[in-house]
Order: structure tokens, then sequence, then C-alpha cells
């Protein structure tokens, strides 16, 4: 652990229930995160994202491992004591206080003066731009005006790390994107830590410096996003983010590899034997039979605007997506067999 | 009833207006009518005399013998008992039942149904039989100070015929209806509210008090009224748990239409009695409404 960490977690893991019934939802989960970074831990439901956001947050208290914020050791501290807040996933605005005074609770609790209350509510409703909702309640407030009162709360005592639990979740689509935005220019303005849980792969990779990708209480993966992205090291980092082609193929010496078909590619690794290669989309290529490492027959075309997508069937019956985005160049027709390259520096070799 | 919509609203309301007419409007009006007679007659009401506030005055004014009026605090003293014991049975129902109503709402829900059962089993016998065994519990020879006295040997206890027997019965009869209306409320209650006050840097009890009670208190008005009326009223636990020593402003209206056949003076003390609950109700609203502003 280092000073510069705004959150350092080290060796934590925690368990529900007792004895046999107990579940293990973190194992032995360390992470640095830096000052000011916006940072993503992302995965599937039940993958522990959220247990581990509610232990910094101190809802929940670590079996083992310890927790830092700042350098200060938080594992035993009540959520009261520690400077961290949090935007839930349902906003958990009191709804019998009016927005300024949602906004301004923590400040009373912190006793400081109304003037300076008045002042800091007004500055944290300014940045959230709801200034002219400060005397409404949370009920005569729209989803995503509630999600910035909500954000607007938890910024106004000035915590050291901003902690979001799917804060997005809850809103449609067009407001979701423009919520992203909005709480990418908050956290340079605000200029604090950001801890975002998310289950939205594209969500985690618009947003974050860096990306921690969970599954079954375990970090599998952690980095910026297109390190995630473009060089997944797990098959479920490489298929929970993005759409990706994962392709059964042999591992022989020699840095060789060969493909359903018998073709062959030359490729650093250190595997033997079966192996799975992933290729994104976007990265294969159209090239002529004899040329190609696979081929593969055209089973179905989408226009998506930007680019075509074909679903592709692979000898082996598997299927393969192909996307093109040149569409003014030659394009395969329905039930035809074209060849495909697979450009060496955009292959990944998967461990299980 | 093929009329203007205003006609037909009308026709539909009919018999609720009539019942509440013929069972409220109709008896209520009878009342205060006599409380402005005269006593008299086998009835007790004398129907012919003229109508005044003659049973109003003689609440706090009484005439001497020389005729000059003298002030007769008897009357205030029982309605300021009343009140001030329906507020301490208020109080006590509160302070019992917000644990129990809490603890009940983080029940599972088969657990609760269990306990809304196990609370409302009471309300199968009459009141009066459950006061005959709260007088067995704490007579002088009863268990309550029988135990007592196994513990540290004082000697026999004697809590019966007093305004604490009268309050702990009252207690005891009125408690469901603090606890069915704050469980209502706990039940919907969400709790990641509390999570949200901790984050936000309030301790336990802070958060209780600025996020709990307030969202709680819907229930905790409703509850102290549907406490607090009924007692003002109450005559039998009184009757039979103070002995008759301590009487409540139930028990004298009953007294003034039982043994008295002062039918006029106690539909007087029965009009204050209504008054006072009116008054209960209306403060609650007004404060309830400024809260809510």
């Amino acid at each position: 652990m280092t000073d510069s960490s705004a959150v350092s977690i080290t060796a934590v893991s925690k368990s529900f229930g007792r004895g046999s019934a107990a579940v293990r939802v973190l194992e032995d989960v360390s992470v640095e995160i830096g000052q000011r970074e916006f940072f993503t831990l992302l995965g599937p439901s039940g993958c522990g994202k959220t247990t581990l956001l509610r232990l910094i947050a101190g809802f929940e208290t670590a079996d083992q491992g310890r927790i830092a914020i700042e350098g200060q050791d938080v594992t035993q501290a009540p959520p009261f004591r520690r400077p961290v807040n949090t935007v839930f996933q349902n906003y958990a605005l009191f709804p019998h206080l009016t927005v300024e005074q949602n906004v301004g609770f923590a400040l009373v609790e912190q006793q400081m003066p109304a003037a300076q209350i008045r002042a800091r509510v007004g500055e944290s409703l300014e940045m959230v731009r709801m200034q002219s909702y400060a005397r409404r309640r949370p009920a005569e407030l729209s989803g995503g005006q509630q999600q910035r009162v909500a954000l607007a709360r938890a910024l106004a005592p000035r915590p050291k790390v901003l902690l979001l639990d799917e804060p997005l979740s809850a809103l449609d689509l067009k407001l979701r994107k423009e919520m992203q935005i909005e709480l990418k220019l908050l956290q340079a303005e605000a200029g604090i830590t950001f801890l975002f849980v998310t289950h939205d792969q594209e969500e985690a990779l618009t947003l974050s410096d860096r990306v921690a990708v969970m599954q079954g209480g375990r970090i599998l993966q952690m980095g910026a996003p297109r390190e995630i992205y473009e060089t997944p090291t797990h098959r479920f980092v490489a298929d929970f983010i993005g759409d990706i082609n994962l392709i059964e193929a042999e591992a022989l010496p020699g840095n060789t590899i060969r493909l359903i078909g018998g073709a062959q590619i030359t490729h650093p690794h250190q595997a033997h034997g079966r192996v799975t290669l992933a290729i994104r989309p976007e990265r294969a290529r159209i090239v002529a039979l004899d040329a190609s490492h696979l081929q593969a027959r055209v089973v179905h075309t989408a226009y998506l605007g930007t680019a075509l997508v074909h679903k592709l069937a692979l000898a082996d019956g598997s299927t393969f997506l192909l996307r093109q985005s040149d569409l003014d160049g030659a394009q395969p027709s329905l039930g035809s067999q074209i060849g495909l390259s697979l450009p060496a520096d955009s292959l990944r070799v998967l461990v299980q | 009833m093929t009329g203007s919509p205003a006609l037909r609203r009308l026709g539909l309301l009919t018999p609720a207006l009539v019942t509440i007419a013929v069972l409220v409007g109709v008896p209520l009006t009878l009342l205060f009518w006599i409380s402005l007679l005269q006593k008299g007659g086998s009835s007790g009401v004398d129907w012919a005399s003229v109508p005044s506030l003659a049973n109003y005055i003689r609440l706090v004014w009484e005439e001497d013998f020389d005729g000059t009026m003298i002030l007769n605090t008897s009357y205030l003293v029982i309605l300021l008992r009343s009140i001030l014991q329906a507020a301490v049975t208020t109080g006590l129902s509160l302070l019992f039942g917000l644990p129990v109503a809490l603890w009940m709402a983080g029940l599972s829900r088969g657990q609760r149904d269990l306990m809304l059962l196990l609370i409302t089993i009471p309300f199968w016998t009459n009141l009066l039989v459950r006061n005959y065994a709260w007088l067995i519990i704490l007579r002088e020879d009863g268990w309550f100070s029988q135990m007592v006295d196994f513990i540290s040997p004082v000697g026999p206890i004697q809590l019966l015929y007093n305004d604490l027997a009268v309050v702990i019965g009252l207690t005891y009869s009125f408690l469901p209806f603090m606890i069915l209306p704050l469980y209502a409320v706990f039940e919907k209650f969400d709790w990641r509210l509390l999570e949200a006050a901790h984050d936000l840097g309030a301790p336990r009890s802070r958060a209780i008090r600025r996020v709990l009670i307030p969202i709680a208190m819907p229930g905790i008005a409703a509850g102290s009224l549907l406490v607090f009326i009924p007692c003002l009223g109450a005559f039998v636990t009184p009757a039979l748990l103070g002995g008759g020593k301590t009487l409540m402003l139930g028990n004298i209206i009953q007294m003034q239409f039982g043994a008295s056949r002062n039918w006029p003076f106690g539909a007087t003390l029965a009009v204050v009695l209504l008054s006072l609950m009116l008054i209960a109700m209306v403060t609650m609203a007004i404060w309830r409404n400024r809260r809510v502003r």
C-alpha cells in the first residue's frame, strides 16, 4: 500500500451465511485505486462487485484483509466514520426532506454552521444543475433529477472517494448516455476518486480510467479499457466485454497454432494442446479462399448503418462474427463460401 | 337514474348519506339537544324543560345556599386526570409498541403473520374478561406480587385500585392499536434509507431520529390517536382496576346515564368529551399538514 492510493484493498475475503451454507462472495481481492481515478468494478450480477463496494462504504465488514482510504485503515470503521459517500442504485433519497435538506443532510451531521451549509448546498446543486428544484421533494422529481440530487448529496460533504453503485441502471438509454458524460465532467470538476460499479461493459469502457473485471468473487483482469478490450487474458473477460469470436485450435511447438481445417498461424504462445483463440469481429479480413486461414459460409448479414455484420458458419459448425466497416468494398452474398484471414497481431491465445 | 352526472352521483351516494345521517347525525344531534335540557321523568330527561346552558355552567360553577356561584373544580379535576391518564397510556404504548413494531417488520413473512395473529388474539376475548384477568395478576395475593416477593421478600405488593393499575390495564388493552399502525409504516419502510443516513455521517441514534422517526410519523400519529381517544372515554378498566376510587370521564358519564338518572348532565359530559377528541384530532391534522409543507 502506498500513500498515493485513494483506496487500498489488501487480500479481502468475505462470505455470507454460516457453516456449510456459507457462500464466498469475495476471494482474496486486492486493488489499489489511485487519486482522482475513475475506477470501475465490472462484472455480471453476483460477481461480488457490489459487496466490494459495500465493504469500502462500511455496510459490511470483511472476514479477512484490510481496507484503507488515503492511507488510513478503515477495515473496522462504521460507515459514518469513513470519508466516502455512496450514490445508491435506487438513489435512497429521504422522502420526507426537500432536495436541499437531502443535500445538506451530511453537513448537518458535521455540525457545519447554517450559513455555510446553505452555501455548500447551493454549490452542490449548481454542480448538477438542480438549483431551481431546491424546495421540491424527491417524489416530485423524475428519475434523472433524483439521480442528480443523489449525486449532489453524496458530493456535498466532499468525500475522499465517491462510491457509485450502478447509479445509471434505472435510467432509460438516452438519459443514461447523457448522465455518463455528466458523471465524467463532474468527476473532473470535483477532482475526487470515483469508484463505479456496473454490469454494463460499454458504460465501463466509456467512463473509466481503469476497469477491474470480476467474476465469482475474484478480479480476473485489471487495466485501462483499451487494454481490457484488446488484450483480454481470460476467456470470460474476452467474452464479457464486447463481441468476440472464440475459436478452438491446437497449439503446436514452435509458436505455431493449427486452426480448424488445418491452416497454421505463427503466433507466440506458451500453451500446449487445445487452446482458445480470440479475435474481435472487426479484426478478421475477407480474403481469397486459397489465401485464407479459415473458410466460412455466410449465414446472415445485418446492416448497422456504419458497418455490416456477417454471421458466418465455420467448418465445425461454430459461429463467427465478422464486422465489415468498408461498406463500399465487395460484399459477400448470402450462402457463399468466403475465406478469412486472422492477422496474427489481433489474435489472443486465452487460458480457459 | 338517467339524469345529469351530478344527480346520478347524488343517487349513488344516497345509501352512504342516509347511513351516516341515521347512525351519526341523529344520535349526535339528540345527545347535544339532551345536554341542553333538565333532568326529570322516569327516563331521566324532562323533555318539556326549556333548553339552556345550565348543565355546562354546572361543570365549573356551583350554586351555593345563598345563591352565589362558587367554583367547583371536581369535574375539571376528573377531566384533567382523564386527559393525563390517556396521555400517559399513549406514551407507554408508544414506548412498548415502537420496538415491537420495529422488530416485527424485520421478521420473515411467516413469522410476521404469526405475530399479527398473536397481537389480535386478545380481541377474541371480551374486554371485561381481560380486565378481570389483570385483577388476578395484580391483586395482593396475585402472582405478580408473589413473584416479586419470591425474588426479594418485600411482602405483598398492592398494585390494584390505584392510578397505576388503571394505566397498566389501559396500556395493555390499547397497545395493539399502537403496534398495528406502526407496523404498517415500518413494513413499508425502505431500510436502505438508514444505510444512506449512516453513509452521510449519521450514527445509529441520529439516523433513527432524522430518518426513521420522521418517516414513521404518520403511523405514530395514527397509533397515538387510536390509543388516546378510546382511553379518554374508557370506563371498564378504571371501574375494575381503579376500584371506583379514581373516577375518569367515562365513569361519571356512565353514572349519569345509569345510577344518577341525570341524562342531560351525562349528555353534557359526553359532548365535552367529544369536543376534546375533536380538538385532539384537529390538532393532529393541522400539525401533520404543517410538517408535510
